[in-house]
C-alpha cells in the first residue's frame, strides 16, 4: 500500500494535489454563488494559451499561464464593468479567443505535443519540485487574501447592492475575486489539467450546497469533499494507471450524486 | 431599554436626508425632476408612487448608488460624494429581487453582515459585533431562529432578518425599499408595527418607499408622493383629506393605492 510513497514524484504529486484540493473550493464557493462558474472555464482556456506560449518561448509554462490568466481576468472584469457588452459575452470572447491563440501557437511549435498532453489532462508524474514550490506560494497568496477579505466577499456575494451602500468597495472586491480565481486556476493546472479545472472549482461546492448549511459550514464541507476526492482520485489513478485529473473529477461527481438526495426536500421543510 | 421619553420625537433642526432640486435623467429621458425633500431626525416618512414613477431612482440617489444629473443630495449635512459614514444609514432592500433563496447563509450570518461596513477592511469580526447582531435579532424577534437558513424562513421573517441586518450596524436612519413585496398579506401589518416601534422607541428616522399606500399611510408621520417629481410632503391626515376630496386630477397623482399586496 505504501509503495506509492517510495516514488519521489508521487509524493510531490500528492502534496501538490492536496494543496490544490484545499484552495480550489475556497474560491469556488464565491464563484458558484455569484453565478461566475463559467469564469473558471474561460480562465482555464486562457491559461492554455499561456502554457503554449511558455513552451514555445522556453519559459516556465505555469508562470506564463499565471501572467496571462491574471491579465485576462482584469480584462474580463473591466469589460463587464464597462457594460458595453453582456458579462457572459465577454467570457465567450476570452474563451474562444484564447483557444484560437493556443491552437495557432501549437501549430507554430509542433515539437511539444507530449508535454502539452500532460497540461491538458493533468498528471502527477509531471509535477516537478519547482511546480510544487510555485503551487505553495500561490496557495498562500490566495488563502491569505481570502482570509483578509472574507467578510467583505461574503457580503458582496450575498447582496452586492447592500454591501455597496454599507460603504464596501464593491468593484475592487470583485476585481480581487477574479484575480484570485486566475491564481487558483493556474496553480491547479499540473494536477487536474486545463480541461478539467472548472470541475475542481465547481463540483465540491455544488455537492456541499446539497447539505443546506450556512456559509462557513458549506465552505468547510466543500473543503472536505474536495480533499477526499483528490486524495482518493490520485491514489486510484496511481494504482490503476489512469489519468489523475479524470479520476479526481469522477470521484467528485460520485460524491455529488451521493449527496444529491439531501438537497431535494428543501422547499417544504417544516419549521423547526 | 425602550426610551420612554415623550415627544418632541422629531428634531426639525437636524436634517438626516436632504434633496435640493435633484433631477435625474436616463439616456436623455427625465426620470426625476426637481425633487426637494428634507427628512428630519426622528421622522417617519412614507414615499409612495406607482410603477415607473421614479421611486427606485429616488432611493438610489439618496443611497449614492446613482448621481443626480443636477441638484444636490446631502446626508447628515454632507454632500453624498463626500459622505463616508455609511454605517449611520441602515438600508433594507426589496427582498423579492435582491436575494437568492438557496443561498447558504444562516439568519445569524446574514444579520452579522450589517456590522461589516462599520468594522472596516482587514479587520476581523469581534465579540462586540456578535453581541450587536444578537441584540438586533432580538429586536425583530428572530434570535431563536439564528441557526436556520435564511431561505427556509417565511417571507415576513426574511424581511425582519434584513431589518436586523440594518439595525446591527447601529444606524440613525433606516431606508426601506418596498419592504412588503413578497411578504404574506397578514404579516405586513405586523411589519409596519415593528417599524413604528423602532421609530418611536429607538428614535430611528425611517424612510419607507412603497406602493402600499393604504397600510403604510396610517403608520407614517408624513407622506410624499413621487411621480417624476415630488407632489406631497405633508402630514398623513392632510394627505388623506386631500386625496379623498380631490376632484382635480392633478391633485391626485398616479400612485396606485393598495397595489399588489
Amino acid at each position: 500500500m505504501l509503495d506509492l510513497f517510495r516514488y519521489g514524484f508521487a509524493v510531490r504529486g500528492m502534496e501538490a494535489g492536496m494543496v490544490v484540493a484545499l484552495v480550489a473550493p475556497l474560491i469556488g464557493t464565491f464563484l458558484v454563488l455569484r453565478r461566475y462558474s463559467l469564469i473558471a472555464d474561460t480562465l482555464a482556456n486562457v491559461s492554455l494559451a499561456g502554457i503554449t506560449l511558455g513552451l514555445l518561448l522556453g519559459i516556465n509554462p505555469i508562470l506564463a499561464a499565471l501572467v496571462t490568466t491574471a491579465a485576462a481576468s482584469l480584462g474580463i472584469e473591466r469589460l463587464r464593468l464597462s457594460k458595453r457588452i453582456y458579462g457572459e459575452s465577454s467570457l465567450a470572447l476570452f474563451c474562444s479567443g484564447s483557444l484560437a491563440l493556443a491552437t495557432i501557437l501549437l501549430s507554430v511549435g509542433r515539437g511539444f505535443n507530449t508535454n502539452l498532453f500532460n497540461y491538458l489532462f493533468g498528471s502527477i508524474v509531471t509535477v516537478t519540485q519547482k511546480d510544487v514550490d510555485t503551487i505553495l506560494i500561490l496557495a498562500a497568496v490566495v488563502t491569505g487574501a481570502l482570509a483578509l477579505f472574507y467578510k467583505e466577499l461574503v457580503y458582496v456575494t450575498f447582496d452586492e447592492e447592500s454591501a455597496q451602500v454599507s460603504g464596501l468597495p464593491v468593484n475592487r472586491l470583485n476585481m480581487l475575486l477574479i484575480v484570485l480565481s486566475a491564481l487558483t486556476i493556474t496553480l491547479s493546472i499540473p494536477i487536474i489539467g486545463v480541461l478539467l479545472i472548472a470541475a475542481l472549482v465547481v463540483i465540491p461546492v455544488v455537492a456541499a450546497l446539497q447539505l443546506r448549511r450556512g456559509f462557513a459550514a458549506t465552505l468547510l464541507w466543500a473543503e472536505a469533499i474536495s480533499l477526499f476526492s483528490v486524495v482518493t482520485g490520485m491514489l486510484a489513478s496511481f494504482y490503476l494507471n489512469l489519468s489523475s485529473g479524470g479520476t479526481i473529477v469522477l470521484v467528485m461527481l460520485g460524491v455529488f450524486l451521493v449527496l444529491l438526495p439531501f438537497g431535494k426536500s428543501s422547499g417544504d421543510q417544516p419549521a423547526a | 431599554m425602550p426610551l420612554e421619553t415623550p415627544a418632541p420625537a422629531v428634531n426639525h433642526a437636524e436634517n438626516i436626508i436632504e434633496l435640493d432640486h435633484a433631477s435625474f435623467s436616463y439616456g436623455g429621458r427625465p426620470v426625476l425632476e426637481d425633487v426637494s425633500l428634507a427628512v428630519h431626525r426622528g421622522d417617519y416618512l412614507g414615499i409612495v408612487g406607482g410603477n415607473g414613477a421614479g421611486k427606485t431612482t429616488l432611493i438610489k440617489i439618496v443611497l449614492g448608488l446613482l448621481r443626480p444629473t443636477s441638484g444636490a443630495v446631502r446626508l447628515f449635512g454632507q454632500d453624498v460624494p463626500a459622505f463616508k459614514d455609511w454605517s449611520r444609514l441602515g438600508y433594507v432592500p426589496q427582498k423579492a429581487t435582491n436575494f437568492d433563496a438557496n443561498f447558504p447563509a444562516t439568519v445569524e450570518e446574514v444579520a452579522l453582515m450589517g456590522r461589516y461596513g462599520r468594522r472596516g477592511l482587514l479587520r476581523f469580526v469581534t465579540r462586540a459585533d456578535k453581541e450587536e447582531t444578537r441584540r438586533a435579532l432580538e429586536q425583530v424577534g428572530l434570535w431563536q431562529e439564528r441557526g436556520r437558513l435564511i431561505g427556509d424562513l417565511s417571507g415576513g421573517q426574511q424581511q425582519r432578518v434584513f431589518i436586523a441586518r440594518a439595525l446591527a450596524g447601529g444606524p440613525e436612519a433606516l431606508i426601506l425599499d418596498e419592504p412588503t413585496v413578497g411578504v404574506e398579506r397578514g404579516v405586513a401589518g405586523e411589519f409596519y408595527a415593528l417599524l413604528k416601534r423602532l421609530n418611536e422607541e429607538l428614535r430611528l428616522t425611517v424612510v419607507l418607499v412603497t406602493h402600499d399606500i393604504d397600510r403604510m399611510a396610517h403608520q407614517a408621520m408624513h407622506v410624499a408622493c413621487v411621480d417624476k417629481t415630488l407632489f406631497y410632503h405633508r402630514s398623513v391626515d392632510e394627505y388623506f383629506r386631500k386625496t379623498h376630496t380631490a376632484t382635480h386630477p392633478h391633485d391626485h397623482p398616479s400612485a396606485t393605492p393598495g397595489g399588489e399586496l
